[in-house]
């Protein structure tokens, strides 16, 4: 089969695979129809996580059709169209039965502080993705849901993270009627934090980040107040500034390990290797909350160290929240809402890309070119 | 006013919202909201095992030990090998809470991609730093537009990425003719 390959840091290319095959009873081998590239892989694109193996096929974001299943699958078919979150979940250990899917204890065994996760290095189980034609889907009983007729493929690819990892964050933020939520990041996360944020009764919400088009898509899709923060010399400030001195009353970072802002960290962190990730986002999310506020992290980190201003945090009495997203615990409500038309997910999709030009869609998603926020990828030739 | 009890008026007004924004407050009650609370005991997630059937282990597999023994499910791609497995496999000795295990990982990261560029030569599947580089989208999606007159925060350190990307091929091409350099010079000096 054809798959997406890691060859190391800034490179990736697309390779002859073996077809994965059933390794469990309850496996599922499914035949890719709808995959995408989330800004998260750019972590592993850029070499931040460790033990990301050269030979790896990322993808986490990912819809297809059941092609082949175990002996012990009793809720899918062959031929069944099917979504598939990006945690791997067993269902029945101490976390799952708690409806804390994302943090599976029964699917990772490089790791016991994170669940396995398709495609994402082996500090996450070292589990084979969804940018190939096909995909070893593990407990296919448990993760996997079947795409319900009404809803389109382009939605369904971004209920597998992207929304409902954006709708968490705001959850994460436990706001209230008229509450101000600042989310730090426009991408296609940030952009559902804040579209959400109004559905759980945000008073005002406002977006920041640093590209233009994203910020206009904040604007047109989620309805916020945006800031470009290199047209502030303090951004801390401003964010007092227009809220009265007070701050806001939930901030939510939804911009993780490569946050831009601050040079010395970027080469710290992106180009040196030597903390968990950038902390710019996540310190001007502390700075900028106001005190016994609610900060939510959804941006993702690594496991190493990071700088964070803990002790702003104590000072100012702050809540932080923060987890991997549990997916399948929020579709329902969702599959909900995008019937009613409450959150239309693929309207922020901006390229399809086959398969063949994975390379280049890496390089453009990674550097910013063509307002590029949503590339999906098409593994099946035309 | 921050220095009275009553926010000043810094938010819109709810029922503005409720006609402006589709959906506005559909959620409001978090008993309306999926992830609350945060644990909900749930036996109906779909499995129908108390503990899962274990998986086959093809080879040693490593794995944290943190865990109390190998996960009943785990991936089988990329098993370690060369000098890579060997470091990979002595960082899985030490537990996640020690920067050893993580910083040992990140090496064998690098050392795993070296390995990678030689056995991609000798298999006849060489790497080539342009198109797995993907740079053909600098032209096909607006490289240049995408950049000039953006006020983008990271153009300030991309020029790094560049050199990142080719600083490997520099250093190890230099390196070859370094070494082949020293060695015409012994023969020569020993002639």
């Amino acid at each position: 089969m054809r798959a997406m390959v890691y060859r190391g840091p800034y490179r990736v290319r697309m390779e002859e695979k073996d077809i994965p095959s059933i390794e469990h009873p309850n496996d599922a081998i499914v035949r890719v129809t709808c995959a995408a590239i989330c800004g998260s892989d750019l972590h592993l694109y850029h070499g931040l996580m460790p033990d990301t193996r050269v030979g790896m096929t990322f993808g986490h974001e990912f819809t297809g059709v059941v092609e082949e299943i175990g002996s012990s699958v009793q809720n899918l078919q062959r031929g069944d169209r099917v979504l598939v979150p990006f945690n791997i979940c067993c269902g029945s250990c101490f976390f799952c039965v708690r409806e804390l899917y994302s943090n599976c204890h029964n699917t990772n065994p490089n790791a016991s502080a994170i669940g396995g996760i398709y495609g994402y290095s082996h500090t996450c189980g070292g589990y084979d993705g969804g940018q190939a034609e096909y995909v070893r889907v593990p407990f296919a009983d448990v993760g996997p849901s079947k795409i319900p007729e009404w809803m389109n493929e382009e939605d369904a690819v971004l209920l597998t993270d992207a929304c409902p990892t954006g709708y968490f964050a705001a959850e994460l933020g436990e706001i209230k009627e008229g509450d101000v939520v600042v989310v730090f990041g426009a991408g296609p996360v940030g952009l559902f934090a804040a579209r959400s944020s109004w559905l759980m009764g945000a008073g005002r919400v406002i977006v920041i980040d640093h590209l233009d088009y994203r910020l206009e898509k904040a604007r047109d899709f989620a309805q916020a107040e945006t800031i470009n923060f290199t047209e502030h010399d303090d951004l801390v400030m401003h964010v007092k500034k227009i809220t009265d001195f007070l701050g806001a009353d939930v901030c939510i970072d939804a911009v993780g390990a490569e946050a831009d802002g601050s040079f010395f960290q970027e080469v710290m962190t992106t180009k040196l290797k030597l903390q968990g990730g950038s902390p710019v986002a996540l310190n001007w999310a502390i700075d900028s909350v106001r005190k016994a506020g609610t900060v939510s992290i959804i941006g993702a980190y690594g496991p190493l160290f990071s700088a964070v201003k803990i002790g702003d945090v104590m000072n100012k009495g702050l809540t932080l929240r923060s987890n991997q997203c549990s997916v399948k615990r929020h579709w329902p409500r969702l599959f909900e809402h995008v019937k009613n038309g409450v959150l239309k997910p693929s309207e922020i999709v901006t390229h399809r890309i086959p398969l063949e030009e994975i390379a280049e869609g890496y390089h453009m998603m990674s550097s910013k070119l063509d307002n590029c926020i949503k590339p999906l990828v098409q593994p099946q030739a035309a | 006013m921050a220095y009275t009890a009553q926010k000043s008026k810094i938010a819109y007004d709810s029922n503005e919202l409720r006609n402006r924004i589709p959906g506005w407050g559909v959620d409001l009650d978090p008993k309306d909201r999926p992830a609350v609370p945060k644990e909900k005991f749930n036996p109906n997630t779909g499995a129908h095992w108390t503990f899962p059937e274990r998986q086959a282990e093809r080879w040693p597999r490593e794995r944290s030990p943190e865990h109390k023994f190998l996960t009943p499910v785990f991936g089988t791609v990329c098993p370690p090998k060369g000098i890579s497995g060997m470091i990979r496999r002595y960082a899985y000795k030490f537990s996640e809470g020690r920067a050893a295990h993580w910083l040992l990982l990140m090496g064998a990261d690098r050392v795993d991609v070296l390995e990678s560029r030689v056995t991609g030569l000798l298999t006849g599947r060489p790497d080539n730093p342009i198109t797995e580089a993907g740079l053909q989208s600098e032209i096909k999606h607006h490289g240049l537009r995408s950049r000039l007159g953006q006020h983008r925060a990271d153009l300030k350190h991309q020029p790094l990425d560049l050199l990142i990307m080719v600083g490997t091929w520099l250093a190890v091409g230099s390196a070859i003719y370094a070494l082949g350099r020293a060695i015409a010079q012994n023969g020569s000096a020993e002639r």
